[in-house]
Formats: C-alpha cells, structure tokens, sequence
C-alpha cells in the first residue's frame, strides 16, 4: 500500500518536476492523496485536515530536490512528522516514588482491558515485580472471573471484592491488599463504559479521585473509526489520562485512530497488543506505527526481530545464493530453522510490503507442526539430494518418506513448497532490482 | 416495532454530548442556505466523521453534487432531504427481518465477530428476547477460548430462562455446536443461539475452525444455521468492510447487529458493507438493556443520525 501511495504520488508531482520549488499550488493534488490515505487508515477527518495544513507550510518553498522524487521527498515530510506527533521514543510507566503504583485501566466495552490487565501483569512479573490484578467491573457478568483466570494464567496475584460490591471499595481495599501480600503494582481493571454515560463516567471519576492511580490508562481498539476522538477527548477530559495502549494490533487495520487519540488526548501511546496470547504486549514504536498509516508494512521490527536471530555473513551468503538461484533444500532448512527462531511465519509474512499480498492466503500460517514434519523429510534424504532435489525419484521418495515417518504425498507436497518457494524468491529479487526498496525490504536471511 | 423506541434512545445518546454530526448537520442544513462548495465541503467532512468511509463518502458527494445540479436544488434544506432518501435507498436492499422459526425446528442461529464487538452480549439478549416471547431457547457456548466466556454466557442462561450446552474450557467449539445442536433437536426447543469466541478476521486458522463449526451444525441439520449474524462495533472505522467480506466469504453471514450505537459512534460502516457485500443490518445494540437490541429501520437509522 505504501507503494501505491508513492505510485500515486509518483504521478501526482511528475509536472512539478524542474519547477525550482514546492508550491500550494503544485502540491495540492499530491497532497489530496496523502490526505485520502491517512482517512483511509482511520485518521480523524479534522485531524487530517491540521496535519495536511501543517506538512504544507513545512515543504512550501522547499526546493524541488533534483536527486529524488518530489513524491519520495513528500513521503518523508509526512512520514517524518507522523513519527514527531507520536513522540519519537517509546514511554515506559510511571512508577511510584514509595508504596505501590497504581495502574488504572479505562475505555469503552470491548477494547480489551481485561486481557491487557492480564498482559500487563505478566509483563511486569517477568521484570520482577509483583503485580496485583483488581476486578473491579461488576457489570458485565463474569468479567471478574475473567480476570482471575487470567491471572491465574499470568501466574500473579489477584483480588476483588466480587460483583456484589462497589467497585470503588474494591480499588480502595487493593491498597491494603496489596500492602499485605508483598506486591507493588495495583493493576485496576474498569468496567467498559460508555463516555456519554453520565452516572458509570462518575463512578469512574470517583475510583480516580480515591486511589490516585500514577497511570490512567486509556485501552482502545486499533480498528477504532473517526468516534476515537469523541470517546478519548471526554475520558480525558474526565478524568485525566496518562496513556493509552492500542489494541488488537495484530489485525489488519491501518490504526490511524492513534494518531487522533494522540492529538486529542496530549498522551504518549504505552503499549500494543499483538495478540490473544498473553506475552503478546509490546512497547509502541511511533516509526513503526507510521509505516502502518501509510501502510508501509513493519518492516523496520520484522529486520531488527530478524538481526536478533539470523547470523549476518550466514545471510549474505544466502542472499547471494538466492540471487543465482542454486538455492537448495539444505538453505530452506536452515531458513525455516532460523525463522523458527523468530515466531510465527504468518506473523512475519504479514510484515513484509508486497509479500503480503503476494501470499496465497493462509500460506503464510503454516503451524509448527508442519515445520517439524518438514525438517523431519530434509532430514531423511542424503546431502545429495538435498543439493540436488530434481534427482529424488519415486523410489527415494518412498525412502525418504518411510524415514521420517511421513507419506509420499508429504514428500511431495515439501518438494513442491520448496519449488514454489524458489521461484518466487527469484522473482522477488528480480523485481526488486533497480527500485532498490523492495531488495532492502528483504531482511537479511529471510527466508 | 414501537414507535421511537430506538429513535428515543439514540436521541438521548446525542442529546447527551450534542454531537459533532448533528452540530454540523444544522449548521449545514439548517435552513435555506444557499448550495455552495462549503456545502458540500461539509457534508464531506460529516460522512467521512460517520465512518462511512472515504470512497462511498466521495461517491455521495459527488453524486448529491448531480442531484443537485439536475433538479435545481436551491437550499441546503432541500440537499439535506435528497440526501437522506438517498441513504435510505442505499440501506433498503435485502433482508433486514429476523425469522425466528424454522420447520422443521430448532432455528439456528450463529453469532460470529472480532473480539470485543458484542457477541456474548447479543447472544444473551436475544436468548432473553425470544424467552419473553414464549419460545423454547437453547445457548451454545463455541467459546472455549476466552477466559470465563462460558460463565458469562450461563449467567445470560440463568436471567433469561434459556437453557445452555457448555464444555470445559479449551474445548473443540466444534463439538460444542455439534452436542448444542443435538441437545437442541432433542429437547424440541425452538430456537438453538450459537456464541462464537471473538476471533481477527486475519486468523486464517481461526476462520477454519468457524467454518468447521458451521459445517459441524449442517451435518445435524442441513438446513441450519438459518441465520449468521456478525456483530460490528459502531466504532469500527474502515476496516469493518474487511471483517465483514472475510467473514461472510467463511460462513454466508445473513445480517450485521450494529452494537454500541448508544455512545456518539454513528456506525456508518455498516452503510458501507451494506453497499459493497449486500449484507443487510438486521439489529442495532442502543443501550445495556434486553430491550435496547432493536430491529433495524432504515429510515430511523438515517433520521437518527441527522437529527
């Protein structure tokens, strides 16, 4: 998608080329689609129309750059002030200077605050501290067993005084509770409320107003629409808050609702939620989100996951192999190892600009178990073979299979993946030649 | 369907904040205000601010710039009316009525969505809603996965007199659907409600496992499930058009319960949907109470909006 925004831009500046410098006027169509492309990805409508003023007073005057794309040039400004908007770097939580720090989690129903409270929890225990999570959303019916079975899977401390009290007792109560059993964050866990909803808005107010939380967490969905400003402008504006953490990130939306929450609200974004598990909390990278709203694809985090796991020269290698086009069933083995390394191979195919789309879908899914059946196969044939798979007739396919316990169609199903699987790797490399991008979108070693 | 209750409700949602659609609607539309570019400057600002997406708005503009310029429209009064019978027509196609009874019985019903979009909470009501009205009703709880989804669920059970088919959780919601499909022909209820867990509609895994319950409830009875609601959030920004084409491409879902219309959302991506996939909103969620999930009406829907 990002392609096709600087595709579109690429045909939006192409008369303003020689022109000496950027103007409103030669500027306004490209800038139209940047505009279309950040509501596309659910930035607020009044939020666009500010940010649009602003990166056009900012390349007004701007000398056309001879050396690159005016579009390129455009794309930078914008991406470039994205990333200013949502702060540079990633905020840690406040903590408290004495006592235990209170963490308050509030939003709407259904944004996810009882498994980002289980999250958090985890998150936090594996740092070494002591978390205690508090049920205090006497509402919806068994939302309170909810997070005591999340705990219990977290492995932390929890406590409520059930749905037959008020939550703000509750909350209260944690203090002590926490007091007594050693533990130094309080993670509160809300009820879902609307913000239109006076009397529930109150209550919420006078839960703050008696506990002194250190973070007021605002929790909302990545998918949310143009409402996120309204809902995260009246919390706000009831309660304080101190953060928010972004939901349901591991979906297919652009997420430009963080960009709304951030200009309304003046709060950094904490954390996102990647995931159903419960380790699936990451810290918010402004640079990363960026590439999303342009739809960019992530691949700033799938090169940096890729750096942790994938020995460079061991790449390099394998790039240049790749590229000849002698890539063997013994370099696919070693790629789906090192990818085992790195998560989930669907996870990381969606990260990847192009590769995305190209994907059939539900091919990048391909569960553990598979990986482990096909290390099996490769296994069970001969170095020769494995540099060689044209010369693995029907007779060494039943070998083979009978060796690693699989069936020939197994056999013949890896041998296909990994035909299929070259090829496509050659005609990645092929059209990456010359645009440059794509070949650097290529972390190095993936496979 | 009562007059004004779903009409009342949601007015007293936006009474209660005085919304920005409904601001900028009587700022535009409030009167004889001639037609200018402002106009339509506007309107563009209030549709893409009702999440109805930045295609289907730009479309609307231009075709109301059309409308306008064809019929001579002079007023911005007389736009605002086009305008509505214009969203009105675009909401009218399919099948926006729920029907309850099957021969023969038990009627299906299947609730899929993302997480946090309402199912459980619809699931329940609805259970409650056909109970008052002297049916025989049957809960199936398919999410196994969410902590205490099935104690939710039972307690929705126990208020509304339905009856419910639970395992453990973790277990196959396949066999949940299949044994609650069972239980639901044995004990010759009317109508069998089947609760989903929330899944992401890019879960390719996720989506199999639906389809798989799916397949589970026509091997007992093939007519079944009669109904496949899908459960949006009015919040849902764009991406909404892309659950529902992921979801409706696994199960044929038959109608959209537009939930949490109560806060200042205007949940127009329903519009969208019902524009590109032809799948009509069968129910609107406008409050905590049983009585707050709604048919749907077109005409009040868009009135609602613009009031």
């Amino acid at each position: 998608m990002f392609e096709n925004l600087t595709k579109k831009l690429e045909s939006a500046f192409k008369h303003i080329r020689g022109q000496g410098r950027l103007t409103e006027k030669n500027m306004r169509e490209g800038l139209q689609e940047i505009r279309v492309a950040l509501l596309e990805a659910d930035v607020n409508y009044k939020v666009v129309k500010k940010f649009i003023e602003e990166v056009q007073e900012q390349a007004i005057g701007q000398k056309v750059l001879e050396s690159i794309q005016p579009a390129q040039q455009i794309v930078k400004i914008v991406h470039d002030e994205l990333v200013r908007i949502m702060g540079e770097k990633h905020e840690g939580l406040k903590k408290a200077e004495n006592g235990p720090t209170i963490l308050m989690l509030v939003g709407l129903q259904g944004q996810g605050k009882t498994t980002t409270a289980g999250k958090l929890g985890l998150m936090l225990k594996k740092k070494g501290q002591r978390p205690l999570l508090v049920g205090a959303d006497v509402y919806r019916p068994a939302a309170i067993k909810q997070l005591e079975i999340v705990a219990g899977q977290a492995g932390v401390e929890f406590f409520s005084l059930g749905e037959q009290a008020n939550p703000v007792d509750t909350c209260l109560m944690a203090q002590g509770e926490a007091h007594m059993r050693g533990c130094d964050t309080i993670i509160l866990d809300t009820a879902g409320r609307l913000h239109v909803d006076e009397e529930m808005m109150t209550e919420v107010r006078q839960i703050s107003a008696q506990v002194h939380p250190h973070e007021i967490l605002f929790v909302a969905n990545a998918m949310t629409g143009q409402d996120a400003v309204r809902s995260a402008k009246q919390f706000h504006d009831a309660l304080p808050l101190t953060g928010v953490i972004l939901t349901q990130m591991d979906g297919d939306a652009r997420g430009g609702a963080a960009i709304s929450l951030i200009e309304v609200t003046g709060c950094p974004i904490k954390f996102v939620g990647t995931g159903e598990k419960l380790d699936a909390l990451e810290p918010f990278h402004p640079r990363r989100m960026a590439d999303q709203i342009l739809g960019m694809g992530d691949v700033v985090s799938l090169v940096e996951k890729a750096q942790e796991v994938v020995d460079q020269e061991q790449a390099l290698k394998f790039q240049e192999k790749v590229r000849k086009a002698n890539w063997d069933l013994e370099d696919f083995l070693l790629q789906m190892q090192q990818v085992k390394k790195m998560g989930s191979i669907g996870d990381l195919m969606k990260k990847i600009p192009g590769l995305n789309k190209m994907m059939p879908q539900g091919a990048g899914d391909m569960p553990e178990d598979e990986l482990k059946y096909a290390e099996a196969i490769i296994y069970s044939m001969t170095p020769k073979e494995r540099r060689n798979p044209k010369i693995i007739n029907g007779s060494r396919r039943r070998r083979i299979a009978e060796g690693s316990g699989t069936t020939v169609q197994d056999v013949n199903a890896l041998l296909k993946d990994f035909e299929r699987m070259k090829k496509m790797m050659k005609d990645m490399m092929k059209g990456g030649k010359g645009r440059g991008m794509r070949r650097n979108a290529m972390p190095p070693g993936f496979m | 369907m009562a007059e004004g209750g779903f009409f009342r409700r949601l007015r007293e949602g936006l009474g209660k904040t005085r919304s920005n659609l409904a601001d900028g609607l009587s700022r535009v539309f409030g009167g004889r205000a001639r037609i200018d570019d402002s106009v339509f400057e506007s309107l563009e600002e209030i549709l893409i601010e009702a999440d109805i997406g930045v295609d289907a708005t730009m479309e609307m503009v231009a075709h109301m710039r059309a409308v306008a310029r064809d019929q001579r429209l002079e007023t911005s009064d007389a736009l605002y009316q086009a305008l509505k019978e214009e969203m009105v027509r675009m909401l009218a196609p399919g099948d926006h009525a729920l029907h309850w009874d099957a021969d023969p019985p038990p009627h299906v019903t299947l609730i899929a969505g993302v997480n946090g979009s309402g199912k459980t909470t619809t699931a329940g009501k609805l259970a409650a809603k056909l109970v008052a009205e002297g049916r025989a009703v049957l809960l199936g709880a398919a999410d196994t996965f969410r902590a205490a989804a099935a104690e939710q669920l039972t307690i929705w059970s126990e208020r509304s007199g339905a009856g419910i088919i639970k395992h453990a959780e973790g277990a196959d919601p396949a066999s949940v659907a299949f044994d609650a499909t069972d239980a639901a022909i044995a004990r010759g209820v009317n109508n069998l409600i089947i609760d989903t867990a929330g899944r992401l509609h890019t879960k390719v895994n996720l989506m199999e496992e639906l389809k798989k319950i799916r397949r589970v409830v026509k091997k007992r009875l093939p007519d079944a499930p009669h109904e496949v609601l899908l459960t949006l959030d009015a919040t849902t920004g764009q991406n909404g058009l892309q659950q529902a084409r992921i979801f409706t491409d696994a199960l044929t879902v038959t109608g959209i319960v537009l939930t949490k219309l109560d806060g200042t959302a205007k949940g127009g991506m329903a519009m969208a949907i019902q524009k590109e996939l032809g799948i009509p909103i069968k129910l609107v969620g406008v409050g905590e109470g049983v009585e707050d999930l709604q048919p749907f009406d077109a005409r009040q829907f868009v009135d609602a909006i613009f009031e």
